[in-house]
C-alpha cells in the first residue's frame, strides 16, 4: 500500500522517489514520539509534477511520503521532520511550514525535529547549491496534502457524511453543514487507518488560500532558543566521559608529521594525553590532513597543550606554493589560447577587425569561508558502532564517509546533525567529524574535535584564485561584437582527482559559457591550471570571479563608449529571449534546461526593477557614485545596485544597497530579505578584505586581525530588498547564494563613476588611498 | 580555589587559574550559550557581561574574574525576555544565529551605559562582534528598538 501508483505516468522525479517499507513502531522510533499516530499515505499529485527539476537525480533522490515526515499526536501537536541542515538560511523552518500549509496546520501546535543522516530513509540532505526550495517545495506540499487528505476522511467515516462534505481548517475537520469539527489529535488514530487516497483524488491547497506561504510573517523556529542561548550547534554538544580535543595539522597540504616532542604539553594543567592522528596523502576529497592531537579536559587546555608542542612537519612538494609568483602563472596563462569550452561565430576575427577593443584583466584571491563557528565534532565510537554529533551541510555524505574511515557498515553510523553555526560550503567537507570520528576509536572515549580560528583560516577549504580576462570588440557604433573570456583558476575537481587542471563542467557553468549576452562572436576558454591547496566550494563559487569580470567588463564597455551602465548592460542581454549557448552538455545547477532556462527576459526584469527602485541616475553628492550589476546563479536572477562614497584620503562607505530579486515561487520573503542583506555584506567583505595567500606552501594568515570580513561600522547604511513577484507558473530556483556575485562589480563599478579608478585586483584593500 | 559567581551562582575552580573564562563556562560549567569564534578578542561571540561592563571571555582568565559577577546569555533575563532579547525577536535579527549570544550581551552592555545610543554610537559599540552572515543592519535596528521601548 505504500508504493507509488502508477508511476509510469509521472514525470521528474519518479526514477529516484523511494517509498520504504518502514514499519510504524520504527517510523514513531524514528521520529522519537511516543503515543503518537503516524499517517500512512504516501500520495503524490501528477499534476503537481508537471515540471521537472533536478531533485531526482540528487544522489539518493526524492522522498515523498507522510509516514517519514509527519506524526500527530493525540493531544494534536504535529511533528514536521526538518531533514536539511540550518545554517542560516531559515530552511529548517521553511520546508516544515510547507508541510503544515498544505495540511492546514497550526503553525503554533507544530514541532520541527531535526533528521538525522539518513538518505534511504528521507532523501537526499545535501544542504548546498541553493536547491532546497527549488527540490522540496512540491514534495513538501504533497506531503502536507496527503495528511490533511488522511485526516479529512477519518473525520468524514466518523461522522456519516461525504468526505468532499468536510475540510481541515487550521488544525481540525470541519463539517460545515452540521456544525460539527474534530481536532487533528482527536483524528490521528483513525486517520493513519485509512486507506490511500488515488493520486486524482489528492487536490493541492489554491495559493489564495495561503495562510503562510509567501507571507514572511513566521519567525524561524530556532528564535527563541538563539536569543536565549539555548540552540545546540556542534560545538555545545556535551556527553558524558567526553574528551576535548585540539589538532596540529601539517602548515601545508599534503605535508607530513617527521617527529613529535609531547613532554612540554603533557605538563600542562588539564592535559591528558598526546597521540598522532592518521592523515591521507592529498587530494584524497575530505580524508582528515592529520597530525598530533591533544587530549584535555577541557578545549582551553587542550589548546594550552598544543601550543606548547614541539612538533617537524615535511612540507612536500607544495611548499614551494607562493602566491605572488603564481597570480604571474594565472596571468600569463590567462593571455594565451586555452581549451575552448564555448564557441560562436568567430571570436578571433571579429576581435582583429573590431574597431576598438576593451580588455579586462580581474584577479580574485582565494577566499576563507569563516563561518563563526569554527569546525567542530564530537564522535561516540563503540566497537564497531559510531555516532557523530556534527553541524555538517551533508549528514548522509557524512554518514557515509565517516563508515569508509573506520571500515564500518553505513548502517552502525548515526549522524545527528546540530544547527549550524554558518557554512558557506565549508561544512560540506565532513573531515572534522572524520578526525572526531578517528580520534573517538582510539581512545575509546566520547571526544570533541575543537578547530580554532587558526586552524580554520590555515585548513580550510578554500574558495579557487583565479584570473578571468575578458577581451570585448566593438563595431564603430561602439556594439559589441565579439567576446573572448578565458577564465584560468585551480579546479575544486583537484579535491577529489590528483591533477585535475581543468575547470569541471559544474565550474564552466557558473558564469562562463552561460554568459547571456547577445553577441554574434563568442569564445569561452579555459587555459590549465594546477592546484597546490584544496579548492573547495564557498557560497556562490565560481560566480564570484566570473560575475565580478563580466560585469566590471560592463561597466568598462560603457566608459569605452561614453555610455550609462544600465543602457549598456541592457544593450549586451539584448533582446527578451531563451538563451541557448552552444555547449554541450551544459551545467545549468543540475536543473533541466527546459524547466530552467536562461531567460533574459528575467533579467532584463530585475535591471530594471533594482534600477527603478534604486533611483538609478539620482544626483548623488560629489564622491558619491552608483554601480549596477546583475547575475544569474542558482538558476535565480539579481541585480544590484551599490551607491559608495569615497572621501579624499579613499576611504569607502556604502550609503544605500538596492537588490532586485527573482527567485521564483517562493515560501518566505522575509528570510529572502534577510539572505540579501547578508549576501551585500559578505560580497563587501570579499570586494574589500578578502585574501588569502600563500608563502611557502604556507597560509599567511591566521585569524580576524588579518583575514578581515566586514565589520557593523562600515556596513552598508541601508540594503534594500524588492522581489520580483512570480507568475503561476513560475518554479522556485535559490536564495541562499545568489546575491554574493553582483555585489563587486556593482561596487567596483560605483567606484569608477566615483573616483574615475577602475579595480580589477580584489581585494580592494589601500588601492584608493594616495 | 578561585570562587566566581555566574548568573548569580556562586561556583567554584581549582585547576589551572590562566584558563579563559571562555572554556571554564562552556566546559566545565556547562553553560554553553556562550561561544568561540577567534580565541583573540577579534569577533566578540563569546562577549559576557563581567559586574556591567561586557568583556571578550575568550582572553580573560578565570582568575582575572574571581570574586566578580558574570552574567551570560544564560542568566540576561529568566525568560529571555530583557528587551534587547525581545527586540531581536522581533526584528528577526538572526540567520544562523551562532554570533548572536555575544551580540546581545554586548548590546545589553551598551544599553546599561547609553540607554539611548544613536545610529552611529551603535554601530561603532557594535563593532568589535562580527556577523560572518551579515545580520548587521537587523542588529542595529533591534538595538535601536531596544532602546526606544519594545
Amino acid at each position: 500500500m505504500n508504493f507509488i501508483d502508477k508511476p509510469g505516468k509521472l514525470r521528474g522525479f519518479e526514477k529516484n522517489i523511494r517509498v520504504e517499507k518502514v514499519s510504524r513502531r520504527s517510523i514513531l522510533k524514528g521520529l522519537g514520539i511516543t503515543g503518537g499516530f503516524v499517517l500512512a499515505a504516501p500520495v503524490m499529485s501528477r499534476q503537481a509534477f508537471a515540471y521537472e527539476t533536478g531533485a531526482g537525480k540528487m544522489p539518493h533522490g526524492v522522498v515523498v511520503d507522510p509516514r517519514v515526515f509527519v506524526a500527530v499526536a493525540p493531544d494534536g501537536t504535529v511533528t514536521i521532520l526538518a531533514h536539511r541542515a540550518e545554517m542560516g538560511t531559515g530552511v529548517r523552518t521553511s520546508l516544515p511550514l510547507i508541510v503544515a500549509e498544505e495540511m492546514e496546520a497550526d503553525w503554533s501546535r507544530v514541532k520541527v525535529q531535526q533528521a538525522h543522516g539518513d538518505e534511504v530513509k528521507f532523501g537526499n540532505q545535501d544542504t548546498d547549491g541553493s536547491r532546497s526550495t527549488r527540490h522540496y517545495l512540491i514534495p513538501m506540499r504533497q506531503i502536507g496534502a496527503s495528511a490533511r487528505t488522511m485526516l479529512e476522511q477519518a473525520a468524514a467515516k466518523r461522522w456519516g457524511v461525504p468526505a468532499t462534505e468536510v475540510k481541515a481548517v487550521n488544525h481540525e475537520v470541519v463539517h460545515s453543514a452540521s456544525g460539527r469539527k474534530l481536532g487533528f489529535g482527536e483524528l490521528a488514530a483513525d486517520a493513519a487507518k485509512q486507506s490511500v487516497p488515488s493520486i486524482e483524488g489528492l487536490k493541492l491547497k489554491d495559493p489564495k488560500d495561503f495562510r503562510y506561504l509567501g507571507k514572511g510573517q513566521i519567525g524561524i523556529v530556532d528564535l527563541h532558543d538563539i536569543t536565549t542561548g539555548k540552540a545546540r550547534y556542534g560545538a555545545d554538544v556535551r556527553l558524558s566521559g567526553m574528551k576535548y580535543a585540539v589538532i596540529a595539522r601539517p602548515p601545508v597540504t599534503g605535508g607530513k608529521l617527521v617527529s613529535f616532542d609531547p613532554d612540554a604539553a603533557l605538563k600542562v594543567p588539564g592535559v591528558e594525553k598526546v597521540m598522532q592522528v592518521r592523515g591521507w596523502p592529498w587530494p584524497s576529497k575530505f580524508q582528515p590532513l592529520g597530525g598530533v592531537a591533544v587530549i584535555a579536559r577541557n578545549t582551553g587546555a587542550a589548546i594550552k597543550g598544543r601550543d606548547a608542542l614541539k612538533l617537524t612537519w615535511d612540507d612536500g612538494a607544495n611548499g614551494k606554493y607562493d602566491s605572488v609568483a603564481y597570480r604571474k602563472e594565472l596571468e600569463e596563462a590567462s593571455r594565451k589560447p586555452g581549451l575552448v569550452v564555448r564557441q560562436e561565430g568567430d571570436a578571433d576575427a571579429a576581435l582583429k577587425g573590431a574597431d576598438k577593443v576593451v580588455v579586462g584583466e580581474y584577479y580574485l584571491p582565494h577566499l576563507a569561508h569563516v563561518s563563526m563557528e569554527p569546525p567542530v565534532a564530537v564522535a561516540d565510537v563503540k566497537g564497531d558502532k559510531a555516532e557523530i554529533w556534527a553541524p555538517v551541510q551533508s549528514p548522509g555524505g557524512t554518514r557515509e564517509d565517516v563508515a569508509k574511515t573506520l571500515g564500518i557498515p553505513e548502517d552502525n553510523v548515526t549522524v545527528n546533525v546540530t544547527l549550524l553555526g554558518g557554512g558557506f560550503g565549508r561544512k560540506s567537507k565532513c573531515d572534522f567529524a572524520l578526525e572526531a570520528a578517528l580520534l573517538s576509536k582510539e581512545l575509546g572515549a566520547p571526544v570533541k574535535v575543537q578547530w580554532t580560528r587558526e586552524d580554520d583560516v590555515r585548513h580550510d577549504f578554500l574558495h579557487t584564485v583565479s584570473v578571468e580576462r575578458i577581451e570585448a570588440g566593438l563595431d564603430k557604433n561602439g556594439k559589441v561584437i565579439a567576446w573572448r573570456h578565458r577564465s584560468v583558476a585551480p579546479t575544486i575537481a583537484s579535491t577529489f582527482a590528483a591533477g585535475a587542471n581543468h575547470a569541471a563542467p559544474f565550474e564552466l557553468g557558473m558564469g562562463l559559457v552561460d554568459m547571456p549576452f547577445e553577441i554574434a562572436n563568442i569564445s569561452c576558454e579555459n587555459p590549465e591550471a594546477a592546484a597546490f591547496t584544496r579548492i573547495g566550494w564557498f557560497r556562490s563559487v565560481s560566480n564570484i570571479p566570473r560575475a565580478f569580470a563580466v560585469q566590471s567588463m560592463v561597466g568598462e564597455i560603457a566608459q569605452a563608449t561614453g555610455r550609462d551602465q544600465k543602457e549598456t548592460l541592457l544593450a549586451l542581454i539584448g533582446s527578451p529571449r531563451i538563451v541557448k549557448p552552444a555547449v554541450k552538455d551544459l551545467w545549468n545547477y543540475g536543473e533541466p534546461y527546459d524547466s530552467y532556462p536562461i531567460d533574459t527576459a528575467r533579467l532584463r526584469k530585475v535591471v530594471e526593477l533594482a534600477a527603478e527602485k534604486g533611483e538609478w541616475g539620482r544626483q548623488v553628492p560629489k564622491g558619491h557614485g552608483l554601480g549596477i550589476a546583475v547575475h544569474r546563479s542558482f538558476v535565480s536572477y539579481i541585480a544590484t545596485i551599490v551607491e559608495v562614497a569615497v572621501d579624499e584620503k579613499g576611504k569607502l562607505t556604502v550609503p544605500r544597497v538596492d537588490t532586485a530579486i527573482d527567485c521564483g515561487t517562493y515560501v518566505n520573503p522575509e528570510r529572502i530579505a534577510s539572505q540579501m542583506e547578508g549576501a551585500a555584506i559578505m560580497g563587501l567583505s570579499v570586494a574589500k578584505y578578502g585574501a588569502i595567500t600563500f608563502k611557502d606552501g604556507k597560509v599567511e594568515q591566521k585569524n580576524f586581525d588579518d583575514f578581515q570580513v566586514l565589520r557593523m561600522d562600515e556596513s552598508p547604511l541601508v540594503t534594500n530588498v524588492y522581489i520580483v513577484p512570480p507568475g503561476p507558473d513560475t518554479l522556485p530556483s535559490g536564495v541562499g547564494e545568489p546575491g554574493v556575485p553582483p555585489f563587486a562589480p556593482a561596487l567596483m563599478n560605483a567606484i569608477f563613476a566615483a573616483t574615475g579608478k577602475r579595480i580589477r585586483s580584489l581585494p580592494l584593500g589601500k588601492q584608493l588611498e594616495a | 580555589m578561585i570562587k566566581v559567581k555566574i548568573n548569580g551562582q556562586e561556583q567554584s575552580w581549582d585547576g589551572d587559574p590562566d584558563l579563559p573564562l571562555l572554556w571554564f563556562l562552556r566546559d566545565e560549567a556547562g553553560l554553553t550559550g556562550t561561544k568561540f569564534g577567534c580565541g583573540q578578542a577579534l569577533c566578540g561571540a563569546c562577549t559576557v557581561i563581567v559586574d556591567k561592563e561586557a568583556v571578550r571571555s575568550c582572553i580573560t582568565s578565570i582568575n582575572d574574574v574571581a570574586g566578580r559577577e558574570v552574567t551570560t546569555i544564560e542568566g540576561l533575563h529568566p525568560n529571555g525576555d530583557h528587551p534587547v532579547q525581545k527586540a531581536w525577536r522581533q526584528v528577526n535579527v538572526p540567520q544562523c544565529g551562532f554570533c548572536q549570544a555575544g551580540q546581545i550581551m554586548q548590546a545589553a552592555a551598551l544599553l546599561m551605559e547609553n540607554p539611548k545610543p544613536s545610529h552611529d554610537q551603535i554601530r561603532e559599540a557594535m563593532a568589535g562582534n562580527i556577523c560572518r552572515c551579515g545580520c548587521y543592519q537587523r542588529i542595529e535596528n533591534a538595538v535601536h528598538l531596544a532602546s526606544t521601548g519594545v
